[in-house]
C-alpha cells in the first residue's frame, strides 16, 4: 500500500491549487464566501489569495486549500487504451511484417455533423502530430482518411468497400453528448449488417476515454495525447490476435 | 511607414500581377453566373422574409419552386418573378411573404408589364440601400463619437453557447471586460445548410445558429452595451459556406461590422465546390463592401492543417489571392481584414522570431489593411499553464508589428468553450503585453540580414514561386490537384454544385447592378 497527497513543498503537506468564478460582485464578502465554499469541499485550510471583478454580477477568486485525503496509488487502475508502451511506426511495420504478412487496412473519419478534422488528421494525415507521423505514412498500412461530417452508413459502406481491417470514429464535439449519440448509432449500425465482428472498432477524441468507448461497444478508445502509433500497435496486436 | 524588412517592392507587386492574373479567368466564369444563394439573397434584399410551417425560408421557397416549375427559369433571376407577384398582389411584401410561407406559388402568375416591374424593383433597392447605408452612416457616427477608446489592436471574443439569450450575456461580460468584437460562433455545420434558419434559436452544437433575429437580438444587446462603456462594440459573424451571400444580406441589414468570409475556405476546408463558392464570395463580398463590413479571410487555416513554418508561403499566397477578390468587388483596402495566424510549433528554436517575421511582412505588404490575427491553437493542449504563455507571446508579436483585430487567445483552448473567467484572464494579458511594449512598433529596427529579415524575404520568395506555379497550372486546376491546403478539390465536386446558375441573357438582379454602380465596379 502507497498512500499519495498533493503535494507542495513538503511530503503530504496536501496543497492544491484552485481558481473559478463566482456569480457574485467582487468585495470582501465574494472572498469570504469563497473561502467557505472551498472549506465545504472538505479543504482543512483555504486561502484566498487573489480576487477581480469579472462583470457587475460576477468575480473571479484563486484560492489554495490544504486536503488531507489521501489515495493507495497501489489499488488504482488507469482508464489506458495499452498498459504496454507503445511500438514506433518502424516497429509498427516490422510487425505486421512478421505476423500479419499483408497491408493493414484502415478507414477513419470525424462522424455525424462534427467538422472538426482536427483529431482524425493528426492520427491518419502523413504529417501527423507532433512528430509523431501519421498513419498515411506507414507503408505497411493503406489509410483512408474521409475527412469530417460523414455519415456513419456511408462509413460504414466505404469500410466495407476497401474491405478495412479497423475503422477510425473521431468525435470532437461532445456538447449535449452528440459524440454519445453518433458512436451509438455507429455500432448499432453495424451490428444491424451483422458487421460487427468484421472490423476492429476504434473512437478517439479530446474527451472520448477508452472505459467509454468500449461500454459503447467499441474495441478501444483513445482520449488526449494519444498519437497515431498508440492507434496502430492497437489495431496490429489486435488484428494479429483476432486471425 | 519605414520598412523594417526592406523587402523588394518590385517582388511584392510582381506578387500582386500574379495574383490579379491568377483571379482574371475566375472573375470570368463568376460573371456569367449566380447561384441559388445570390438569388435567394437578392430575394431577402428585395424583402423576401419568413418561414413555411415546416422551417423552409421564404427565399428558399420561391427560387425552389421556380426551379420545380421550370428547370432552366432561374437563369433570368428569381427577382423578376417575387417582384412581379408582388405588383399582382397590391404590393404588400409581409402578406406576400405569408402567402408564399403558406403555399403560394409567384410562378403560377404571368409576368405582367416589364416596365413597371423594373421601376417597382428600383423603388426596393434604393429603400434597402437607404438602410444599409443608413447603417454604415451610424456605425461610422459612433465610432467618432467615442474615437480613442477601443484598443489597438481591437480585442476580439467568441462567444458560443447554442443559445442566444445565454450567448447576450456572455457577450455583455465580455464587451464590459473589455472586448472591442464580439463573434458569435456558428453552431457546427451550419456552413452546409443551403439555407438560412428561421428566427431566435436556444439551441445549437458547439455554436448558435446565425439568423437573422439572432443577428437582431446580439446587435441590441451590444449597442446596450455600448452605451455604457461610451466604447463601440462591433459585432462579427460567419459570411461563409453554402448561404455566404444571403448572410451577407442579412449582416448588412442588421448592421453586422465584421463577417468571416473568404474566398477559398468553402472550397478546401468544407468541400464546398470551387465554382459556387467563388460566384457566391463576389456577391457576398459586394455586399459586405457597400455596408462598410471588414471581413476576416480564413488564412489561418492553412497553418491549422499543414505545418506552419514550411507552409507560411500559402498564407501569404492566399492573402493576395483575397486581396485581389476583394478588389474585384469594390472593397477597399480598409475593409480586408486579412488574417494569418500564431500556429508555429513552441519547440522551434527562434520560432518567435519567425512568427515576428511573417506578422511585420504581412504589415509591410499591406499597410491599410486591418490584419485578423490568429491565436495559437493547434499547439495547445491541456496544459492551460503553457497556453498562457504562448498567448503571451502571440500578444506581444501583434502589438509588436501593428495588427488590426486581434483574436484573444483562451489558455483554456483544446479543452472547453470559454469560462467567463478564461476570458478575463486572456483580456488581462493582452492589456498587460500591450501597455507594455506600446512604443515597440514605432522604436525598434531589426537587423539586416538577420534572422527576421531574412525569414521574411524567403517568405515572399517562396511565395512567388508558388504563386507562378498557380498562374501556370490555372486556379481551377491547381485546386483540383490540391495545390492549397494540400486539399484535391474536383471542379464538378463537392456541395452546392447544383446550386450553379448560368446566367442568361435576360438574366435580371436589379440589386447587383445597383452594388456594381454604387462600387465602381466597372466590368
Amino acid at each position: 500500500m502507497k498512500v499519495v497527497r498533493p503535494y507542495g513543498d513538503t511530503m503530504d503537506d496536501g496543497k492544491v491549487q484552485l481558481s473559478f468564478t463566482l456569480p457574485v460582485p467582487d468585495g470582501a464578502k465574494g472572498r469570504e464566501a469563497a473561502r467557505k465554499l472551498v472549506l465545504s469541499w472538505g479543504f482543512k485550510d483555504c486561502e484566498v489569495v487573489h480576487s477581480a471583478p469579472l462583470a457587475a454580477e460576477f468575480s473571479f477568486y484563486v484560492a489554495y486549500g490544504k486536503t488531507e485525503s489521501s489515495i493507495d496509488y497501489d489499488s488504482v487502475v488507469a482508464d489506458e487504451a495499452s498498459a504496454d508502451a507503445s511500438m514506433s511506426m518502424d516497429e509498427v511495420n516490422e510487425y505486421i511484417r512478421r505476423n500479419i504478412g499483408r497491408k493493414v487496412v484502415v478507414v477513419g473519419a470525424c462522424t455525424g455533423f462534427d467538422a472538426h478534422t482536427v483529431g482524425i488528421d493528426a492520427i491518419m494525415n502523413m504529417k501527423g502530430y507532433n512528430h509523431h507521423f501519421g498513419l498515411e505514412r506507414y507503408p505497411e498500412m493503406e489509410a483512408y482518411n474521409l475527412g469530417a461530417q460523414v455519415p456513419n452508413e456511408k462509413l460504414i459502406d466505404y469500410a466495407v468497400k476497401v474491405n478495412a481491417d479497423a475503422i477510425l470514429v473521431s468525435q470532437v464535439v461532445t456538447q449535449k453528448d452528440t459524440h454519445i449519440h453518433n458512436m451509438t448509432e455507429f455500432i448499432e449500425l453495424l451490428e444491424a449488417k451483422g458487421l460487427r465482428d468484421k472490423f476492429i472498432c476504434v473512437a478517439g477524441g479530446p474527451r472520448i476515454g477508452n472505459k467509454l468507448a468500449v461500454e459503447l461497444g467499441f474495441d478501444v478508445g483513445f482520449g488526449r495525447g494519444a498519437y497515431a502509433d498508440d492507434v496502430a500497435t492497437f489495431v496490429v496486436k489486435k488484428l494479429a490476435e483476432k486471425n | 511607414m519605414n520598412s523594417k524588412l526592406n523587402l523588394p517592392a518590385d517582388r511584392v507587386a510582381y506578387a500582386r500581377e500574379l495574383a490579379e492574373r491568377i483571379t482574371a479567368p475566375v472573375q470570368d466564369f463568376i460573371d456569367g453566373h449566380s447561384s441559388v444563394t445570390v438569388e435567394r439573397a437578392t430575394l431577402r434584399l428585395a424583402g423576401a422574409d419568413g418561414a413555411s410551417p415546416d422551417g423552409v425560408p421564404v427565399a428558399n421557397l420561391v427560387v425552389d419552386r421556380i426551379r420545380a416549375a421550370d428547370p432552366a427559369a432561374l437563369e433570368d433571376g428569381a427577382t423578376v418573378r417575387y417582384v412581379n407577384a408582388l405588383l399582382k398582389s397590391g404590393g404588400d411584401v409581409r402578406a406576400l411573404n405569408d402567402r408564399i410561407a403558406a403555399g403560394f406559388d409567384v410562378t403560377s402568375l404571368p409576368l405582367g408589364d416589364r416596365a413597371a416591374i423594373e421601376a417597382k424593383a428600383d423603388e426596393i433597392v434604393a429603400g434597402t440601400l437607404a438602410r444599409i447605408k443608413g447603417n454604415r452612416e451610424f456605425r461610422e457616427g459612433k465610432l467618432e463619437q467615442w474615437k480613442g477608446r477601443n484598443n489597438s489592436p481591437l480585442l476580439y471574443l467568441i462567444v458560443a453557447t447554442g443559445n442566444i439569450y445565454e450567448d447576450v450575456k456572455q457577450a455583455a461580460a465580455a464587451a464590459e471586460q473589455g472586448a472591442d468584437v464580439i463573434a458569435v460562433i456558428r453552431t457546427t455545420a451550419q456552413s452546409l445548410l443551403d439555407y438560412v434558419p428561421y428566427g431566435a434559436t436556444t439551441e445549437g452544437f458547439g455554436g448558435t445558429y446565425a439568423t437573422q433575429e439572432n443577428f437582431r437580438i446580439m446587435r441590441a444587446a451590444l449597442d446596450e452595451v455600448a452605451e455604457k462603456q461610451r466604447r463601440y462594440i462591433r459585432l462579427t459573424n460567419y459570411a461563409s459556406g453554402l448561404c455566404m451571400p444571403e448572410i451577407a444580406a442579412m449582416g448588412a441589414v442588421e448592421r453586422l461590422d465584421m463577417m468571416l468570409n473568404d474566398s477559398m475556405y468553402g472550397i478546401l476546408f468544407r468541400d464546398i465546390n470551387m465554382y459556387r463558392t467563388f460566384v457566391d464570395q463576389m456577391f457576398s463580398r459586394m455586399l459586405n463592401s457597400y455596408a462598410g463590413v471588414i471581413i476576416n479571410t480564413g488564412e489561418d487555416n492553412y497553418l491549422t492543417t499543414s505545418d506552419a513554418y514550411e507552409k507560411a508561403y500559402t498564407v501569404l499566397a492566399s492573402q493576395l489571392l483575397n486581396e485581389r477578390f476583394g478588389f474585384r468587388a469594390g472593397m477597399p483596402s480598409n475593409l480586408l481584414g486579412l488574417g494569418h495566424a500564431f500556429e508555429m510549433d513552441p519547440t522551434l528554436k527562434n520560432g518567435f522570431m519567425y512568427e515576428l517575421a511573417e506578422a511585420q511582412m504581412a504589415r509591410e505588404i499591406f499597410p491599410d489593411c486591418p490584419l485578423k490575427y490568429m491565436p495559437p491553437t493547434k499547439h495547445m493542449s491541456g496544459d492551460i499553464f503553457k497556453g498562457t504563455e504562448m498567448n503571451t507571446l502571440f500578444n506581444f508579436v501583434s502589438k509588436a508589428t501593428n495588427q488590426g483585430i486581434h483574436l484573444l487567445g483562451m489558455l483554456t483552448e483544446a479543452i472547453h468553450t470559454p469560462f467567463m473567467m478564461d476570458r478575463y484572464l486572456a483580456v488581462e494579458n493582452a492589456r498587460y503585453v500591450m501597455n507594455y511594449v506600446d512604443g515597440f512598433y514605432d522604436d525598434v529596427e531589426f537587423k539586416k540580414d538577420g534572422i527576421v529579415v531574412s525569414r521574411a524575404h524567403q517568405v515572399l520568395r517562396e511565395t512567388i514561386e508558388f504563386l507562378e506555379h498557380v498562374e501556370k497550372t490555372g486556379m481551377f486546376d491547381a485546386i483540383e490537384q490540391g495545390l492549397f491546403a494540400e486539399m484535391k478539390r474536383p471542379k464538378d465536386g463537392g456541395k452546392g454544385f447544383e446550386g450553379l446558375v448560368k446566367k442568361g441573357p435576360a438574366y435580371y438582379n436589379p440589386f447587383e447592378k445597383a452594388l456594381k454602380r454604387e462600387l465602381g465596379i466597372v466590368r
